[in-house]
């Protein structure tokens, strides 16, 4: 009888512990697509993801962090997109990650221009916004598949690196594979955005 | 891996990890220890120094980067025996108070300088985001406003 109690309390333990986790993952981290989700849907759940939409703020201050907070530092869009002329984005962020500051970093670091501001939209809104020419700068589909499966700041979501503290970032719900193979698909099935 | 740049108008070359922070290799490798180390995050300002002209946080600046390019130190602001606009403002306003963080400000208010040569209050708000444990922004702002006067003056 008496052997029965440890059992018991590992029993409870792991409960506890599972469920701690699954807490942990459900506030810090947004499910992967399901397993039927169409090219659309794991397009765009890596889109609408912090990593990108921070970039990509409808006002004039970039975002950062996992909540999403405006920059710190007062930090402004500046005239191209690349800070003002005393405080750049290059003043702290260069090539690649740096793992002792935290301070992230890819080539052309910078905020995305105004024509494609994302945040506030919807992700039909938003893909019918990176689809437009007058937007995106006028590029054509497949010169956008491109920028989105080569472009070394987008692809920089896959590989955040660690913040300030040392913590490693979230990365976007799918794997950089899935979201380029995705993007790919969407795009020779005929760029068709649903209605919702 | 050595690396190869000027720092101060003089060509060094230093055999470091490719990743070093390049304020470790400017104040413990070259030995110049005005900039700074405040938080190591590029967050406070103080290890401010110039890559080519522009203002870089030296903290979360690999050494790898700096192959090839003119770095200057705030030993190396006033140029051919003549003080800097910034160092005589800040001379006459008498900035400092502990002065840890000044160089780092007068860096970043050298490189603004050169692109904004007369600044706004909003153009300072907006370009100079250093931080000040002694809270010397007020007499910086006034030296920040007086550096551009000297600076036409001098033009």
């Amino acid at each position: 009888m008496h052997y029965r109690w440890p059992v018991v309390f590992l029993l409870i333990m792991f409960a506890g512990v599972s469920l701690a986790f699954t807490g942990i993952d459900r506030k810090t981290s947004p499910p992967p697509p399901a397993d039927d989700a169409t090219p659309f849907d794991v397009m765009m759940s890596v889109v609408t993801h912090k990593r990108c939409m921070n970039c990509h703020p409808s006002g004039d201050r970039p975002r950062q962090g996992e909540d999403s907070h405006l920059h710190n530092f007062n930090v402004q869009r500046g005239p191209d997109n690349h800070g003002v002329k005393g405080l750049q984005c290059a003043t702290c962020h260069q090539k690649e990650n740096n793992e002792y500051s935290g301070v992230p970093g890819a080539p052309h670091w910078g905020l995305a221009p105004l024509s494609m501001a994302w945040e506030g939209l919807s992700r039909t809104e938003i893909a019918r916004s990176f689809l437009s020419r007058e937007n995106n700068g006028g590029k054509s589909l497949e010169e956008t598949v491109k920028h989105m499966t080569e472009d070394e700041l987008v692809l920089w979501a896959f590989t955040p690196g660690v913040d300030d503290e040392g913590n490693m970032r979230e990365v976007p719900p799918a794997s950089e594979a899935a979201f380029v193979a995705a993007v790919k698909a969407w795009a020779a099935a005929g760029a068709v955005v649903p209605e919702k | 891996m050595p690396t190869t740049f000027k720092i101060n108008g003089r060509p060094v070359t230093v055999d470091a990890d490719p990743k070093s922070p390049l304020l470790w290799v400017v104040r413990d490798t070259l030995d110049l220890k005005g900039t700074k180390f405040g938080c190591g995050k590029a967050a406070c300002g103080a290890c401010t120094l110039h890559v080519d002209g522009k203002a870089v946080r030296s903290c979360s600046y690999a050494l790898k980067f700096a192959a090839g390019k003119e770095i200057t130190t705030i030993e190396g602001l006033s140029k051919d025996g003549e003080i800097h606009p910034v160092q005589q403002a800040w001379t006459e306003h008498i900035v400092p108070q502990c002065g840890y963080c000044q160089p780092g400000f007068m860096m970043a208010t050298a490189a603004m300088l050169t692109e904004i040569p007369n600044p706004t209050d909003e153009d300072i708000d907006a370009n100079i985001v250093n931080v000040c444990r002694c809270a010397t922004y007020y007499r910086m702002r006034k030296a920040i406003h007086r550096a551009a006067e000297i600076q036409k003056e001098n033009s």
